[in-house]
């Protein structure tokens, strides 16, 4: 990889940047498979696969009828075609919508009973699930991080989620953290007051499937005025083939507490392409707030567009009380098909919504990405600041909309986004809908494409940086806005992980 | 498939009005066009294309009824001089209007050249608007093709020594009028053409602008001060190389306006700028959707809109860039803003970008606000009372987008009548 070999012959290089750089590899890292014995159900989506899921997740009744009403309401339903992208007709009939390791066929009651084979597929991706070592992220060198920062995670495999660390840590600080198959065997009140309330059953194409068929996923609840001691994350694994994963996530952060949560994804290379739909929901009230960020790093397909995950997701953020606040940071460098919008609903007063994004896509990848700022309280804020970069043959679009209704006075918004193209096969889009009904709220949008600045380039080839490396520096500096309000150990791997997107988008 | 037969009983009704009969090459071009309609369909509520304005009552078969606008609606551009073109609710009126003789262009009725076999007009007229069916659909502009009776054809020689003004009355309150114009100027030729007045209680335009390499055309367009009309148009335009086109238009009052300017770049170096002004108080819903497309090398694109919304006004705004793969070098920038004097005006916009070509500078921003308070509690510390600061502010609000006209006295008359407009809400 010419990166890491230029950087060796370099003097005055930190020689930890360099391991760090040849650590997170050259193509795609993740490719990898874990050869594992699963347990598949039958391909394709009927009511009795609905009522499979079910049933091997222990639900109650109330929860199989939910999903199979959400299961009517997607056959009445037809897919989405507003996004630019472009891809082959799924066959929803010929995905398996279950696959959990045989293993996991008894639950677990702890991590030490998990197979070690699932264990080390973790440590592999720099995930160690055990609660004596310290993570360094999702990327993860596995290095700790000086300070020694404690995050907790929840590991999905396919379908089942495989244990969750620090569960008594947490629980003693008031926190559930589990798996959402967990949550609603054990905290039912909880899931069925909110599950399904910030994105109804009947949201969009792909939340109506994932209502019908989520098999696991993260569920949090952070009771009022607690500030969650660590940091949780869920990272989600795809190893079968020919499997779809639909992971659906609530959080929910009572009054005047705080949680961070960071979400890492990647999945084997092949050469057939594969279906994740997930739903997140988050709940804020009161005084709350909630960071949540994403590195998504799904396989994205080879060089000439072959293979790579269909990545069709609804996220959205409900502050209900009053000066609730949420930030999604989103650093998308994976996947062949993006369709993402990460959005605010910001009904309390004094409310305030921020997203940062960072889209990365090379090769044949297409991203369609962005935002909804949903203005309904008063002096309510949002801020928006997306970061495009298309390279190779791909696509990368921001769609976002901005709407200040008539009762959310005095509200403000700002939106930046900018898109950075490199080489002239890709291409860049903007797509704001921006509706103000009222006068006292402002409104203001900005967005910029352009291509690798010449003097930039000129400036760091003289010093005698690398072409590729360079392209690498001025991304990471047009990105700087979006990396920085990540938790540091998942800046240090989302500027890396720029770096790799691109590799071989040059010359 | 229930509103799929909806708008096909919509669009048959609608192209149940009789297409006028010539016996030139124009049938051929009127019957493209309705095949054209047909096949698209009429606009509907759920287009994403008309998402912010409701396409019905340019649609329905019957003008809805305009009461004339019965203070003095004299020419916007009466200083100047100028060559007259008068058309009463649609049709062209020999009397009132000038001579059509002048050095350097010919200008003919479009009735006229409709009934022969050949003329130049064949090779746009419907044309430039065909083109712009892609990618996205204009039926209203295919129906105009279609339907269109009056209009005026407008070959351009050389430096037209003075302007042309298309001067458009509203003298019927259920008139319903289809005009199409089809301009061609040759190269290095250029023209100054200005359009004013309503022209009718609901008014279906067509301009198509074939600038051939080097020439430039210049429009200034004021819309007429009636409160009741409605109007869509549109314009085509084509830019060969090292050509200018610039557009601006003001619209002051109008229950419902939707201009569309679509603009091709098809020759390297041509300079496109397309601005508006919108004045809105009341009943007004005001749509500037434009599509620029790039598709030659280091072309130039401006588009710069301003709206002063007040009592429930509304202001959209729809733009868009497509830069295609070929077109380096381009410079794109978009500008859209709307002052809103009220709590109970709204806008909405969608400015979009979409770039395939990556050494190019595109840009674009939006922005919706009040009155900048500060700025206004600054005049008033200087002795400037309230309503005459806030006028000033409008004024210059408004600007950038005024000085988008190059000829001073049409930027004169333009900024006499906003003041007015601005004077009589005064207090």
């Amino acid at each position: 990889m010419a990166i890491v070999d230029d950087m060796q012959a370099k003097d005055g290089v930190d020689q930890e940047t360099v391991e760090a750089v040849r650590d997170v590899g050259g193509t795609y890292k993740y490719g990898w498979e874990t050869d594992i014995e699963m347990e598949y159900a039958p391909k394709g989506l009927t009511p009795d696969i609905v009522r499979l899921i079910s049933s091997k997740n222990d639900e109650p009744e109330w929860m199989t009828e939910w999903r199979l009403k959400a299961y009517e309401r997607w056959l009445t339903r037809t897919e989405p075609d507003w996004a630019m992208i472009d891809y082959p007709e799924i066959d929803f009939q010929d995905i398996y919508y279950y696959a959990r390791p045989k293993s996991m066929e008894v639950k677990p009651k702890s991590l030490d009973e998990v197979d070690p084979k699932l264990l080390a597929t973790y440590a592999k991706l720099g995930i160690p699930l055990k609660e004596q070592m310290i993570l360094a992220g999702v990327e993860g060198a596995g290095e700790a991080p000086a300070e020694g920062r404690k995050v907790a995670v929840d590991a999905v495999f396919d379908s089942v989620s495989v244990g969750t660390t620090f569960q008594a840590e947490l629980k003693k600080a008031g926190v559930i953290f589990c798996s959402i198959s967990e949550a609603i065997r054990e905290h039912p009140e909880l899931v069925k007051k909110y599950l399904g309330t910030v994105v109804p059953v009947s949201d969009n194409y792909y939340a109506t499937l994932n209502s019908a068929v989520f098999s696991d996923g993260s569920f949090v609840y952070i009771p009022p005025g607690v500030r969650c001691p660590m940091e949780l994350s869920t990272y989600f694994r795809i190893n079968a083939e020919n499997t779809g994963q639909f992971e659906r996530t609530l959080i929910i952060a009572d009054k005047g507490s705080y949680v961070s949560y960071l979400e890492g994804c990647t999945a084997p290379q092949r050469d057939t392409s594969q279906l994740h739909a997930a739903v997140v929901e988050i709940i804020i009230e009161e005084d709350a707030e909630v960071k949540y960020s994403t590195v998504q790093n799904w396989y994205p397909g080879d060089e000439n567009g072959k293979g790579g995950i269909y990545n069709f997701v609804t996220k959205r953020a409900d502050c209900r009380g009053d000066r609730a606040k949420v930030m999604w940071t989103q650093v998308e460098t994976g996947s062949a098909v993006t369709w993402k919008y990460p959005s605010c609903i910001l009904r309390g007063d004094d409310a305030q919504g921020e997203f940062y994004s960072i889209a990365i896509t090379n090769n044949y990848q297409q991203a369609d990405t962005g935002t909804k700022m949903i203005h309904l309280g008063k002096n309510t804020r949002s801020r928006i600041v997306s970061k495009g970069i298309s390279a190779g043959h791909a696509q990368n679009t921001y769609r976002g909309l901005v709407s200040m209704h008539p009762k959310a006075k005095n509200s403000r918004n700002y939106t930046q986004c900018d898109s950075l193209l490199i080489g002239d096969k890709c291409g860049a889009h903007t797509v704001p809908y921006i509706e103000v009904k009222n006068n006292s709220s402002r409104v203001e949008h900005e967005a910029t494409t352009s291509k690798v600045d010449d003097d930039q380039m000129f400036y760091c080839r003289q010093r005698g940086i690398g072409e590729e490396e360079a392209v690498a520096l001025i991304v990471n500096g047009f990105a700087k806005e979006v990396l920085q309000a990540l938790p540091m150990e998942f800046a240090m791997e989302a500027q890396a992980l720029v770096a790799i997107s691109l590799e071989g988008s040059v010359g | 498939m229930a509103a799929l037969q909806e708008n096909q009983s919509l669009t048959e009704a609608r192209l149940a009005q009789v297409p006028p009969q010539g016996a030139g090459w124009a049938n051929t071009a009127r019957g493209a066009a309705l095949a054209r309609v047909r096949a698209m369909g009429l606009p509907q509520r759920r287009d994403e294309y008309w998402k912010y304005t409701r396409p019905d009552s340019l649609v329905q078969v019957e003008a809805p009824k305009a009461a004339l606008f019965d203070h003095d609606t004299g020419s916007v551009f009466e200083a100047g001089e100028r060559l007259k073109i008068v058309f009463v609710d649609g049709v062209f009126d020999a009397v009132t209007s000038d001579d059509l003789a002048m050095e350097d262009v010919t200008i003919e009725r479009l009735s006229e050249v409709t009934n022969t076999d050949i003329h130049w007009a064949k090779d746009v007229y419907g044309e430039l608007e065909a083109r712009g069916q892609n990618p996205v659909a204009r039926p209203l502009a295919a129906l105009n093709t279609g339907l269109a009776s009056d209009g005026v054809v407008i070959h351009v020689r050389g430096r037209v020594s003075k302007p042309i003004n298309l001067i458009y009355i509203h003298n019927s309150t259920g008139s319903d009028a289809i005009l199409h114009h089809v301009i061609r100027l040759d190269p290095g030729t250029e023209l100054t053409l200005m359009e004013d007045g309503p022209a009718a209680a609901r008014l279906n335009m067509v301009l198509e602008v074939d600038v051939a390499d080097g020439a430039k055309f210049h429009h200034v367009r004021s819309q007429g001060r009636d409160h009741e009309r409605r109007a869509v148009t549109h314009v085509f335009a084509r830019l060969g190389a090292a050509s200018l086109f610039k557009s601006f238009t003001m619209t002051a009052n109008g229950k419902l306006t939707r201009n569309e300017c679509v603009i091709e770049l098809t020759g390297d170096d041509a300079v496109a700028h397309v601005a508006g002004v919108a004045m809105g108080d009341g009943d007004f819903h005001h749509d500037d959707t434009v599509f620029i497309t790039h598709d030659a090398r280091a072309c130039e694109s401006r588009q710069v809109f301003k709206k002063v919304l007040r009592n429930g006004a509304t202001g959209v705004f729809q733009g868009k860039i497509l830069v295609k793969q070929i077109a380096q070098k381009t410079d794109g920038y978009q500008i859209s803003q709307a002052l809103m004097l009220d709590e109970d005006s709204q806008f909405l916009a969608k400015p979009e970008l979409e770039i395939y070509a990556d050494d190019v500078v595109c840009s674009h921003g939006s922005t919706s606000g009040a009155i900048d308070e500060e700025a206004l509690f600054y005049m008033r510390a200087r002795g400037v009372p309230k309503d005459i600061a806030t006028d000033l502010l409008t004024l210059a609000f408004l600007a950038e987008a005024v000085e988008e006209v190059e000829d001073a006295a049409l930027r004169a008359a333009i900024n006499a009548q906003l003041e007015g407009w601005l004077l009589r809400r005064r207090g």
